[in-house]
């Protein structure tokens, strides 16, 4: 018997199935995670797979959380074990009190088992053979069952479950009946036979609201088919590929003509990365919104094309969902380790505007608002997702659109304002802002041609290797980049209840997590200003943020601190205000870890000195 | 050289075409490669192939790579937009600003270090991909801007012009067109303008991807004895298997030759051309003869240019991608944003 109590709590727990690769187990437990989802009840759930088709290891975790923390918060209150391979370590893994979910058909020594835990044995196969004969059948609905039995441990509405596979197999009847007949198969055997429900139960709520459940890809795809992407070009890489495929799907249902049915956009898989920048790079410049969707190799692969796109001012729009580098480094971990790489990417000297979305909603926002930012500045864009979020379902709030929005195609000189006699100079600085007006290829028959290079060239466009030219170019180009600081997402800041002297900057994926934190440390007893990072280059708000505190927390995930760097670089701040916070191990960070890092830092100031001692 | 303003000046008595342009109207800044260049002629042939086209200089998109090749776009189409692009990635670039805008007409500029070396793989794809091109390699087996290192075209034993003995196989660039399938190509010698200009004239009518290798003698560096693409040996090998004579757009042809000796090739959209037979065993629409014929003629040191490939039903990558007819590039938030009401629909079915 346990010595440890058992856990006990009601909407507030993590669930993880550990499963193998391939064996259809993905369905059933993101039905799992939605049906908690119908009680009202949001979860965060997080797919940690390996680099594989089948047969590897891979867990899906479920965060139960009425309070709504959707960051990840390690540890696991109930693990489901369905794979022989990572027994040890997912037995390991459960908290103290615990649940241990297993298919019991097989008898396992108890050496096998913690005496601090709570152990469920279902008899999954017995069930499931003595049920079903096809392999293929006994291996999917396996997975339906343990999700039966789970629903009576929780204590869940089987209605709700049997509502969602309805909705799944709607008009395929055969389909609906097998699962619902193979979830009461589950059900029963443990309403029957064990204690139900466990310490962890899920409870109806009305905690979800209008909240959307989609992934970050899925959602970024979207933004690009609103914000009127019509050509996108790809190489396959995790994590970004579902962004690419959920474009194609997207465009399958929105984007065709209903008279002719011809498609108004064009998706080429490229041969490589280099293949499909040069193609964004080519639709751009003749006055189409491309974009193309990678991770940090396909990163390193373009930096030709991302520098002759700032040098020679063709807009593009690279959705860049991160993984763990460098190198192939660990492809299905989450990181946000591109920063740098993609702020300076390119030889010579560069700077490209990055968004660094949230969640979903703000991936679908930020990814439309890139191809307006990539026309008006005329250069890349990157929208910054990662792998947590982009391939992760998250809820968040709804999509939504302004029907009155118009695309801003930026500075564009048309046949009609050439007629007028406008002045044209490809690079011409016209307005103070360092933007210059472009013509579209094709546009007039005598007027506003030019011939793109990545050479150095006049304000005329004219090619010219003179000093003085090549500088007055690059310093138009700064003048540029300041005017991009105030058209990008401003960063989002939040105070804290009383007045503090620290700080802390946080972007992109680490916001649920960081928000979280932030009442754990107030638990604590630290109080801390917050500001989210949404793009840089760098509101003026960031600086003032940093001046006005004493010290400020910069949290990312990556090793070398990316993000506080470009902002010393960028900011000339005094490196020893702004304090790294690094979570780099390719999980997503969590809470504890925010909370634990900067609690145990704060917790040090407050040490009084030895000197004070001594005196 | 590109600072000397090339003047607008011309005798008023110049031929004009249909569209009342000059000459003139179809040429670019003035040269600023080696006196004597191979480069220069196909400059003057794509201008001539133009004018007697009587395109709109303004609706010619002009792409190249890096190297000297890549530079000519600049001294031919003044009125047309330019890009010189990056290394080898012509082709992507040009895949690119074909699909934005399927309407314009799309000349890609190529060397032989830009498409046999470094830029191989995308020169593959664009023709895999049947873009509505036409794809020029001024090949001249040398790496022209950096002084004379051999490129992938030049030949096995052939010599550099510092004696040194190439020991590579050459990549064909013809054959390797024919393989993935490009629906026309084609290949002719900078130094022989009257096969070289219908040539261009009928890439550019052909609607797939249509590539014409050159060979284009660098004068700096590789026009040596021992040289295999200097004037005097192309000159003394080419074989030419056919020349096209007439071309004539939309317009009926006259035959003036032998019965059997012209061949009027009509494509699809209408456009016809005519092709006078050297070689009259030779069948411009066998594939797999083409090959074979190439390969036979190369190891006898022969180098078969002409138009070697036409598939006059040819589809492009529009039709493979059935992209809408108007080009992508004129749509607005009216024929791609889907709008609010469908939005909620979505966010519905999220829930």
């Amino acid at each position: 018997m346990p010595v440890q109590s058992p856990l006990s709590s009601v909407n507030d727990f993590v669930v993880r199935f550990a499963n193998v690769n391939g064996s259809g187990s993905a369905s059933a437990n993101e039905l799992f995670a939605r049906s908690i989802l119908r009680h009202g009840v949001p979860v965060s759930p997080r797919n940690i797979f390996p680099s594989n088709i089948q047969g590897l290891p891979t867990w899906y975790e479920v965060r139960v959380t009425e309070e709504g923390h959707l960051g990840a918060r390690g540890g696991v209150d109930l693990m489901v074990a369905m794979n022989p391979q990572t027994w040890d370590k997912d037995v390991a893994s459960i908290e103290p009190g615990g649940y241990l979910f297993y298919d019991s058909t097989k008898p396992l020594p108890s050496s096998k088992f913690r005496n601090d835990i709570n152990v469920i044995g279902v008899p999954l196969t017995a069930i499931t053979n003595s049920t079903y004969s096809d392999p293929r059948q006994r291996q999917l609905f396996k997975n339906i069952i343990y999700l039966g039995a789970l629903s009576a441990l929780l204590e869940m509405d089987p209605k709700l479950i049997e509502q969602l596979i309805g909705e799944q197999y709607k008009g395929k009847e055969k389909l609906l009946s097998s699962n619902v007949h193979a979830l009461h198969l589950g059900r029963d055997w443990a309403l029957q036979n064990v204690k139900c429900p466990i310490g962890l139960r899920v409870r109806k709520a009305d905690k979800v609201g209008d909240r959307i459940f989609i992934e970050g890809n899925s959602a970024a795809a979207l933004g690009a088919v609103y914000g009127g992407a019509t050509v996108c070009a790809w190489y396959p890489i995790t994590p970004s590929s579902s962004l690419a495929d959920a474009f194609a799907a997207h465009c399958k249902k929105l984007r065709h003509d209903p008279k002719t049915g011809k498609a108004k956009y064009a998706i080429v898989q490229g041969e490589d990365e280099l293949a499909s920048i040069g193609i964004v790079v080519g639709a751009s410049w003749n006055g189409a919104r491309a974009f193309t969707a990678t991770s940090g190799p396909g990163i390193s692969l373009m930096q030709e094309f991302i520098g002759l796109s700032y040098f020679a001012e063709i807009p593009a729009v690279i959705m860049n969902v991160q993984r763990a580098g460098p190198s192939t480094g660990m492809p299905t971990r989450t990181q946000q380790c591109d920063i740098l790489a993609c702020a300076y990417a390119s030889h010579g000297d560069t700077k490209h505007v990055l968004l660094f979305p949230e969640d979903p909603a703000e991936a679908f926002e930020f990814a439309a608002q890139a191809f307006d930012l990539a026309e008006q500045l005329q250069t890349t864009i990157f929208v910054m997702l990662d792998l947590d979020i982009g391939m992760n379902h998250r809820l968040c709030r709804p999509l939504k659109w302004d029907d009155a929005r118009q695309y801003d195609r930026g500075k564009v000189m048309t046949a009609e304002m050439l007629d007028e006699g406008r002045d044209f100079g490809r690079y011409l600085d016209v307005d103070g802002d360092g933007i210059p007006y472009r013509t579209y290829p094709g546009a007039h028959p005598t007027k506003g041609s030019y011939f793109t290079r990545g050479t150095s060239r006049d304000r005329y466009a004219r090619y010219s290797e003179e000093g003085s030219v090549y500088a007055d170019n690059m310093q138009r180009l700064v003048r540029k980049f300041e005017t991009a600081q105030d058209m990008v997402p401003r960063p989002l800041q939040a105070n804290a209840e009383r007045p503090t002297k620290y700080g802390v900057i946080y972007f992109g994926s680490t916001a649920p997590a960081m928000d979280e934190a932030i009442e754990l440390l107030e638990a604590r007893g630290h109080l801390l200003d917050r500001m989210r990072i949404r793009a840089f280059p760098f509101h003026s708000s960031v600086a003032s943020f940093i001046a006005d505190h004493d010290f400020v927390y910069v949290v990312e995930q990556n090793r070398d601190a990316q993000l506080r760097s470009l902002i010393v670089n960028e900011n000339g701040i005094d490196p020893v205000r702004l304090v790294p916070i690094r979570h780099f191990d390719g999980t997503p960070i969590t809470a504890r870890f925010i909370a634990g890092a900067i609690g145990d830092h704060q917790d040090q100031l407050k040490l009084t000195p030895l000197r004070k001692v001594k005196t | 050289m590109t600072y000397i303003a090339k003047p607008k000046f011309h005798h008023p008595g110049l031929p004009k075409n249909r569209l009342g342009y000059t000459h003139r109207d179809y040429e670019g800044k003035i040269s600023t490669l080696c006196a004597g260049c191979g480069h220069d002629s196909i400059t003057a042939s794509i201008i001539e192939a133009c004018y007697e086209l009587s395109i709109e200089p303004h609706r010619v998109a002009k792409i190249s790579g890096i190297g000297c090749s890549s530079k000519t776009p600049d001294y031919f189409l003044g009125n047309s937009h330019g890009f010189n692009s990056v290394h080898g990635r012509m082709p992507s670039v040009l895949t690119g600003a074909n699909l934005a805008n399927r309407d314009l007409i799309y000349l890609g500029v190529s060397g032989d270090g830009d498409s046999a070396s470094i830029g191989f793989g995308q020169f593959a794809h664009s023709i895999r991909r049947g873009v509505n091109m036409t794809y020029i390699v001024e090949n001249n087996g040398v790496y022209g801007l950096t002084k004379g290192q051999f490129s992938a075209t030049a030949d096995r034993g052939s010599k550099s012009k510092k004696g040194v003995m190439n020991t590579d196989n050459a990549v064909d660039l013809v054959a390797i067109a024919l393989q993935l399938g490009a629906s026309f190509v084609a290949r002719s010698f900078s130094g022989d303008k009257t096969q070289l200009v219908p040539l261009i004239a009928a890439a550019i009518e052909h609607k797939g991807s249509a590539f014409i290798d050159v060979i284009s003698p660098c004068i700096a560096f590789n026009n040596h004895a021992g040289s295999t693409k200097s004037f005097d040996y192309v000159r003394e090998h080419n074989d030419a298997v056919n020349r096209l004579d007439v071309l004539t757009g939309r317009e009926p042809i006259s035959i003036e030759y032998a019965p059997g000796m012209v061949k009027v090739v009509e494509q699809h959209d209408g456009t016809r051309i005519a092709l006078r037979k050297i070689d009259a065993d030779y069948d411009p629409h066998d594939r797999v003869g083409a090959m074979a014929f190439l390969q036979k003629h190369a190891a006898k040191g022969q180098i078969v240019t002409g138009l070697l490939y036409v598939d006059p039903e040819a589809e492009d990558l529009h039709n493979h991608l059935n992209t809408v007819d108007s080009p992508l590039n004129t749509l607005g938030e009216g024929e791609l944003c889907p709008g609010s009401a469908t939005l909620e629909k979505i966010n519905a079915s999220l829930r």
